[in-house]
């Protein structure tokens, strides 16, 4: 199987908070990876290391390496060049304020695509590729505030698929949807992982047992347990890991 | 309930009444002030259309001005084009001017140097603000318009000089109103655009001002509307001929300028004097237009 990010030894610090300790992993290609814990124990920050979001942050830092497709993106990596190339969803949908068309041409014209014709296609496809194509198609021109949430997230998996990236990471992205949303959008990241590959941090443990191939769970910055979903669930080795997923705590 | 409760009672509803009558009577004060003002500076410019029988095309697209003589309808020679003009074209100028740089100002101040932005240059633009428009025309006069004098030629009290100063003026007006329509925007909004692998000018171009755009019109809107107001500045830099100018350099007029000037000169009820009060409830109907454009645009803003 192959490994697309491999983290190795990395540690993170808010100023003095430690809040990630010497977490080690690999993401492997084309499969769904979820990060499961309480909250605050470092699952966000980690998925935010990996496209490097969390240089916008003042008074971090880090130690280790991440290394994306062989290269560590922590050294001499263009930056702009990774996010393109690993892409993110967030939690709460942040469509711009702008037409359904502008949001998704915005990623592909950052990135230098000029010709109308080839940003048409662009937004087709991506549309299709979120699920989302027929429910807008005949209105590309509107303001795309005007969606409903769960329209507006895959709007936004629409825009990160347009700048063609080889990762997805999802900060929670049906937590603020209700659940038919929530379950459209969990078909649609499952039919992801034939071109993507998906990093999923998630609330919902069934959630992650439904989807995710992979799961990490965290615990206080560590990463307590890594392995085949199923095992994860039904054959945890950690106690803590049990604890947490029989809901005694969390 | 007993008597002490009763007498507490009482005496809330009394002080909730006296506060209600003061802050009703404060309001319905400030309403009927508003509403006597406009009715009083009205009744006194439609004299030159209703006394002196000026039609009110001639007002407002005459350029002659001779307000002591009367023509051969026995109407005054009250051509307001010239003033009209200039307070336009001098307005124009220090909108268009001053936009980009206070535009630029507020990207820098709240998103390229926040630190320097809050240190430096919000107290400057707060300085600025506070600086009465007699000291800038008093500025404008001693090194303005002979600096013009001496580098582009002509009287150097010209609509070049009124521009420059009126640009200044009104840059801190549009530029923290800029400044704040960017700050309220949310974070979400540079997340999404850094995510994408956009660069910082990338997202500021692209998405930030865009989305701020509504609520800086507004800012450029009050701009337009305090430089096409100014009287004072104005005036000290401006020449005060009444002639159309054929370029920047020429002195012109506005409709502020005259009235600054002349009000004092002339005589009740005479032609002239209501005339100038005719220009008064133009730059009152003015204003009035631009407050209902701003709300315009704050409105669809939402």
């Amino acid at each position: 199987m192959d490994k697309i990010i491999q983290i190795s030894d990395l540690n993170l610090y808010y100023g003095t908070n430690h809040a990630l300790k010497d977490v080690s992993m690999e993401i492997e290609k084309n499969r769904i990876t979820a990060l499961i814990g309480p909250s605050g124990c470092g699952k966000s920050t980690f998925l935010r290391t990996l496209n490097r979001m969390n240089d916008l942050i003042e008074n971090v830092k880090i130690s280790g390496s991440i290394l994306f497709e062989g290269r560590d993106i922590y050294k001499n990596y263009d930056k702009i060049y990774l996010r393109k190339k690993v892409g993110m969803v967030f939690q709460k949908p942040n469509p711009f304020p702008m037409s359904i068309y502008d949001n998704i041409a915005y990623g592909p014209r950052v990135h230098g695509i000029k010709s109308k014709s080839k940003l048409d296609d662009i937004v087709e496809n991506s549309l299709k590729g979120a699920a989302l194509w027929d429910e807008v198609k005949d209105r590309l021109s509107k303001s795309a505030i005007g969606l409903s949430g769960g329209q507006q997230q895959r709007l936004c998996i629409a825009r990160t698929l347009a700048v063609e990236p080889d990762v997805i990471l999802m900060d929670e992205p049906t937590s603020a949807l209700d659940p038919i949303s929530t379950s459209k959008i969990e078909d649609l990241i499952a039919m992801l992982k034939q071109k993507y590959t998906v990093v999923i941090v998630t609330h919902n443990m069934q959630q992650a047992g439904r989807i995710s191939d992979t799961t990490a769970f965290f615990l206080s910055g560590v990463v307590v347990e890594l392995g085949p979903t199923e095992e994860l669930f039904y054959k945890p080795k950690d106690k803590r890991t049990e604890d947490y997923i029989t809901g005694r705590f969390g | 309930m007993d008597k002490n409760d009763i007498a507490i009672i009482k005496s809330k509803r009394k002080s909730e009444l006296i506060g209600k009558s003061y802050t009703t009577a404060c309001g319905m004060l400030i309403i009927i002030l508003t509403l006597s003002i406009f009715f009083f500076i009205a009744s006194k410019g439609v004299a030159t259309f209703t006394t002196d029988h000026v039609s009110i095309f001639d007002f407002l697209f005459s350029s002659t001005w001779a307000p002591e003589k009367i023509g051969s309808r026995g109407q005054p020679y009250v051509g307001a084009a010239i003033f009209i003009a200039g307070s336009i074209i001098v307005s124009i100028f220090a909108v268009l001017v001053s936009t980009p740089i206070s535009i630029c100002s507020a990207v820098f101040m709240t998103e390229i140097s926040p630190k320097l932005g809050e240190k430096f240059l919000r107290p400057a633009i707060e300085l600025f603000a506070g600086i009465p428009s007699v000291v800038y025309g008093w500025i404008g006069l001693s090194i303005l318009v002979p600096f013009l004098r001496n580098t582009v030629g002509g009287l150097g009290f010209s609509l070049l000089a009124a521009g420059i100063v009126l640009t200044i003026m009104i840059f801190p007006t549009i530029a923290s109103v800029a400044a704040d329509s960017l700050r309220v925007l949310p974070s979400d909004y540079r997340e999404a655009a850094y995510a994408l692998g956009a660069t910082r000018w990338q997202t500021i171009k692209g998405v930030l001002i865009p989305a701020a755009l509504p609520q800086i019109f507004t800012g450029v809107v009050l701009g337009m509307a305090r430089a096409f107001g100014e009287a004072l500045a104005v005036q000290m830099v401006i020449g005060n001929s009444i002639k159309f100018p054929q370029g920047l350099t020429d002195p012109t007029i506005t409709l502020t300028s005259i009235i600054t000037m002349d009000m004092g000169n002339t005589v009740a009820g005479s032609a002239w004097n209501n005339a100038l009060w005719s220009m008064a409830l133009l730059l009152l109907l003015i204003s009035f237009g631009f407050i209902i454009l701003i709300r315009r645009i704050s409105k669809r803003g939402d």
